[in-house]
């Protein structure tokens, strides 16, 4: 699940039961139950599409813009493939595999969401806490280039990224993380500016701990609950902004299907096939309000009660 | 309970259980609380937290929020049952015949609101009373509890008054309506020790004018001995002894009433010959009490019939009223400290070396931002925090100096300068005979490794990600004192030294109290086996039968290591107990100086005569030299030129032309004793004229 693969705790005693108890967590809160669900449904999914789809994906086996049937579940598209089996396929490149540039077709595990936004929690923290915990003139200067940079349009940023690089996995993965970067760092230079001011950090401070120590070792496992979070929000609209650049023809390159692309080829028959746009669509909102629900319960949860 | 009175008590609480509700069931916070509460009386309620004392205070005003309720029980008010009582006329009963005051004026006061908006509401709304009657009304009370310039207080905003007058200004509040109840939640707790004085004179002296009823609520011992008449001790959510207040400290029949006394020390007690016997145990959560009487678990006296049968509340040949099946059999007077908290034996050693720390004109000015145009770009003068002026001392191998003074003085600064959390803008400050005037990025790693502090927050002591073992190992880990391989064993023989044991290794924070907690903080701080450690307040955020055993622990790890210590507390008598030497302190600057006993008697400077004068002590036969300080601490950006206590110094009139010099020179140091030194105009030979502060009534009265 995208969650672990961020948290991969640090190895303590009796990990197992660790694990379990901060899972048990999840069903105190119904938001969170019904969020996770959807969210599970669709990993399920991408995992059964790693072996097994109704149909080829890519190939256009069937009659053009059909209706659901039998054969087809959900339909085909303008080019005749099933819609199904591309819908399933289209969680991979999400969620489970990342495609490395090269003709080899090499593919590394976890998808493009996930590692842009491991991408923007990894240099947003380190941002973060750097601003929150050194404060002054670090402060100042990490936090004016940070706004400077949310006060650009969002897709404007993916644009110049993508135009500067051209297109292809780890580009949308670097523009997912330079987006980001700087609501994660403002997050954790709060976090960072209320934890130092804890007993512990003055105990550090007087073992005179190195500032990297402090930061990294005393601070950020205090800060990781709210930040991981706000990762699984991010994951949501990470999944959205794939979507978007798919949609404008600039995300995801071929062959492997991409939700947003399949909206925006399958928009051009709207009149005939609707539902050819509906599934992706709704596949799409499913996943990011399913990823909105599990965090909102989650961070009601455990605001409420610290025992 | 059968006599007939002809008014009925103010207040009457019969068999009252409060519960929660909460995730999976219901805890009953509070459980079979009795008492009454008559016309003119101020009947206090102690006891440690966690006991559901303001739990009780919240059932009478049914303010238990949305998931508590009175369980059994009746709350009669004037008669009139208040269970159940909902809408309308709660609204019209709170703040009209009911009145609160809590423990942080700052909270209670709507900092958006001026202060005469606030105040006057309460007669508009309650009395129907016209805003401009009603602002005159809050004048006049605003008078009668003393505040100066009453009439400008009432534009004021609450950010624009210091804490005590805040207080003021809620209890004044409180008091518009003329209630029949007052109920007072820790009002002074949050006060410095002057100014709590001057509001418990302030309560006991409404209580005589306007003849209301007060359930005054607090954890300290000394506070309800002044200002109580009857008190009640509440222990685990039942009240467990109720007695006149001469009683309880005179003649305790509870077994906890009796260990909660023998916890403080006394002022004027010192560590070599007296003792703390905390009480062993802590408080058992509500939802795991045990079945037989709720205090068997930490009592001395536990037998058979306590751990089956839950006694119930019984009256004593004296009038007292108690919840002990063996009441009459215990005598206090023949206890003896069982083998867990036997407390060390202190010898007081002999000064054999040189100081192992002297600091001479230690200087620390924090630089303050101005919000001119001129300051921004930096051609404002620049102005200065004067945090600590002028600071000298010495402290000897394996001794104590104790810090005192309100807050704002500039204890903390003084240690945060000497451990290298900040650097010190001049003056001379040698450890060990290395320099220490630096910030600890510029010393020399086996100098960190020599000093080492102990906060005072048990809360925030210690980083709730990391257990327990990994938290004092670090240190070793870092200043590579113990070898890899036998840092666990070394962790182990500290937890074994705090009393604490292998098991706790592998906790984590949230697993322990606070108490324990702030025996890992020591742990961490020795485990380098410094030299000197650094104690800020290290018990006064604990109860104080946890007090009393962090304290014993103290001392002990202070014969066995031969650490020297400073300590900081704001408690006179913990500071009297604890240290050899004491330093008092006033608006960064040390005021007197000189060993503890010299101190406390005198001579005295006038501001150590002061705060020793304001000292609530648990004693309610002993008689107080009452000294109130005028006015509040100046600002320490524009300290009073000359003597910096001259603005609220009460002595200063023996001085000529009155006291023109205090401000005008900056007093010289006069040497009393070997050692203590007093930093005043007025010579020793006045000031030892002083009569001594507190004196205990010869015995037999």
């Amino acid at each position: 699940m995208a969650v672990k693969t961020i948290t991969q705790p640090t190895s303590r005693p009796s990990r197992l039961q660790k694990i379990w108890k901060s899972m048990s967590i999840i069903f105190e809160s119904r938001v969170a139950t019904v969020g996770m669900s959807m969210v599970l449904f669709w990993v399920i999914l991408a995992f059964i599409s790693l072996f097994w789809t109704p149909h080829d994906p890519n190939a256009s086996d069937f009659i053009q813009n059909q209706g659901p049937s039998i054969q087809n579940w959900l339909g085909t598209d303008h080019l005749g493939r099933d819609l199904l089996s591309r819908l399933m396929q289209g969680t991979q490149v999400i969620l489970l595999k990342t495609r490395l540039p090269g003709d080899a077709g090499i593919s590394i595990p976890g998808g493009v969401a996930i590692w842009g936004v491991i991408g923007s929690l990894t240099l947003g923290s380190v941002l973060g806490l750097n601003a929150g915990y050194r404060g002054g003139w670090w402060d100042q200067i990490i936090m004016q280039v940070l706004d400077a940079l949310i006060a650009f349009p969002r897709i404007v940023l993916y644009l110049v990224v993508i135009a500067a690089l051209g297109q292809g996995d780890l580009v949308v993965i670097l523009a997912i993380t330079i987006t980001g970067a700087p609501g994660v760092a403002r997050l954790a230079r709060s976090l960072a500016m209320d934890i130092k001011t804890r007993d512990y950090i003055r105990a550090a401070e007087t073992r005179g701990e190195n500032v990297w120590y402090i930061m990294f070792r005393e601070i950020l496992p205090n800060a990781r609950g709210p930040l991981l979070v706000d990762g699984m929000l991010r994951v949501g609209y990470a999944i959205f902004a794939i979507g978007t650049l798919g949609f404008l023809g600039i995300g995801l390159p071929p062959p492997d299907p991409d939700w947003g692309n399949m909206v925006n080829e399958a928009r051009r028959n709207i009149f005939s096939n609707q539902l050819a746009v509906m599934w992706p669509a709704l596949a799409i909102a499913s996943l990011v309000i399913g990823l909105n629900l599990f965090a909102d319960g989650l961070r009601e949860e455990m605001t409420r009660y610290q025992k | 309970m059968t006599e007939l009175k002809k008014t009925p008590p103010v207040l009457k609480l019969e068999d009252v259980a409060v519960a929660y509700k909460v995730r999976g069931g219901e805890i009953e916070a509070v459980q079979n609380v009795s008492f009454e509460i008559n016309r003119g009386e101020t009947h206090g309620i102690v006891g440690e937290s966690g006991c559901g004392k303001s739990t009780v205070a919240w059932a009478v005003l049914n303010f238990l929020g949305a998931n508590g309720y009175v369980k059994r029980g009746s709350i009669k008010f004037q008669g009139q049952e208040l269970v159940g009582v909902t809408g309308e006329e709660l609204r019209r009963l709170r703040g009209d015949q009911i009145a609160m005051v809590y423990q942080d004026p700052m909270q209670a006061l709507n900092p958006s609101m001026r202060l005469g908006d606030q105040m006057s509401e309460v007669l508009t709304v309650h009395r129907g009373m016209e805003q401009k009657e009603a602002e005159k009304r809050c004048i006049e009370m605003l008078e009668r509890v003393y505040m100066p310039d009453a009439a400008n207080v009432m534009k004021r905003y609450p950010h624009q008054i210091s804490g005590g007058q805040q207080q003021r200004v809620v209890i004044a509040m409180a008091l518009l309506n003329n209630p029949a109840l007052l109920i007072m939640d820790e009002p002074t707790t949050a006060l410095d020790v002057t100014v709590e004085a001057a509001v418990l004179d302030l309560i006991a002296e409404l209580r005589r004018d306007f003849d209301t009823a007060i359930m005054y609520i607090t954890h300290n011992l000394g506070v309800v001995a002044r200002v109580s008449t009857r008190v009640g001790v509440m222990y685990a959510g039942e009240m467990v002894e109720r007695a006149t207040v001469e009683q309880i400290y005179k003649n305790p029949y509870h077994p906890y009433t009796q260990g909660l006394i023998r916890c403080v020390p006394k002022l004027g007690a010192d560590k070599a010959k007296s003792v703390l016997y905390p009480i062993r145990g802590r408080v058992p959560p509500p939802d795991n009490r045990p079945v037989g009487c709720v205090y068997g678990p930490r009592c001395d006296y536990i037998q058979e019939r306590c751990r089956e049968e839950r006694p119930r509340l019984r009256q004593m040949p004296n009038g007292a009223i108690v919840r002990c099946h063996f009441a009459e059999e215990i005598d206090a007077s023949q206890w003896t400290p069982s083998e867990d908290i036997m407390p060390p034996s202190v010898e007081v050693k002999d000064v054999v070396s040189d100081p192992i720390i002297s600091v001479k004109g230690l200087k620390k000015y924090y630089e303050v931002q101005g919000s001119s145009l001129r300051d921004v770009i930096g051609l404002g003068e620049k102005r200065y925090v004067k945090a600590v002026e002028n600071a000298s001392f010495e402290i000897f191998k394996g001794k104590t100096l104790g810090v005192v003074g309100e807050s704002g003085c500039g204890k903390s600064t003084l240690i945060k300068t000497i451990i290298g959390l900040e650097d010190s803008t001049s003056g001379e400050a040698k450890f060990l005979g290395f320099d220490i005037t630096d910030d600890i990025s510029k010393r020399d790693e086996s100098l960190i490794q020599e000093l080492q502090m102990v906060f005072q927050n048990p809360d925030s002591t210690m980083n709730p990600s990391y257990t327990v073992g990994q938290q004092i190992g670090r240190p070793m880990q870092r200043f590579k004192t113990t070898p890899k391989d036998e840092i666990r064993g070394e962790v182990v023989k500290l937890l074994d030294a705090m009393r604490l044991g292998e098991n706790y290794y592998d906790r984590l924070p949230r697993q322990l109290s606070g108490g324990e907690k702030q025996r890992v903080g020591i742990a961490r701080a020795l485990a380098s086996h410094p030299d000197l450690v650094l104690c800020d307040e290290p018990v006064s955020a604990l109860d104080v039968s946890v007090q009393a055993a962090i304290l014993n622990l103290l001392l002990e790890v202070q014969q066995k290591f031969d650490t020297t210590l400073i300590f900081i507390a704001h408690d006179l008598s913990v500071v009297r107990f604890f240290s050899d030497h004491v330093a008092v302190m006033y608006l960064g600057q040390i005021m007197e100086i000189g060993p503890a006993e010299a101190i406390y008697t005198p001579p005295y400077h006038p501001y150590s005569e002061a705060l020793l004068s304001a000292v609530p002590i648990p004693d309610p036969t002993a008689v107080q030299k009452h000294i109130r300080l005028k006015g509040n601490v100046p600002s320490a950006i524009n300290p009073p030129s000359g003597c910096r206590f001259h603005t609220r110094c009460p002595r200063r009139e023996l001085l000529p032309d009155g006291g023109k010099v205090c401000e005008l020179e900056i007093p010289p140091w006069r040497d009393a004793a070997e050692g203590h030194r007093i930093f005043c105009h007025l010579p020793l030979e006045t000031l030892r004229t002083f009569d001594p502060v507190i004196t205990q009534p010869t015995e037999g009265s």
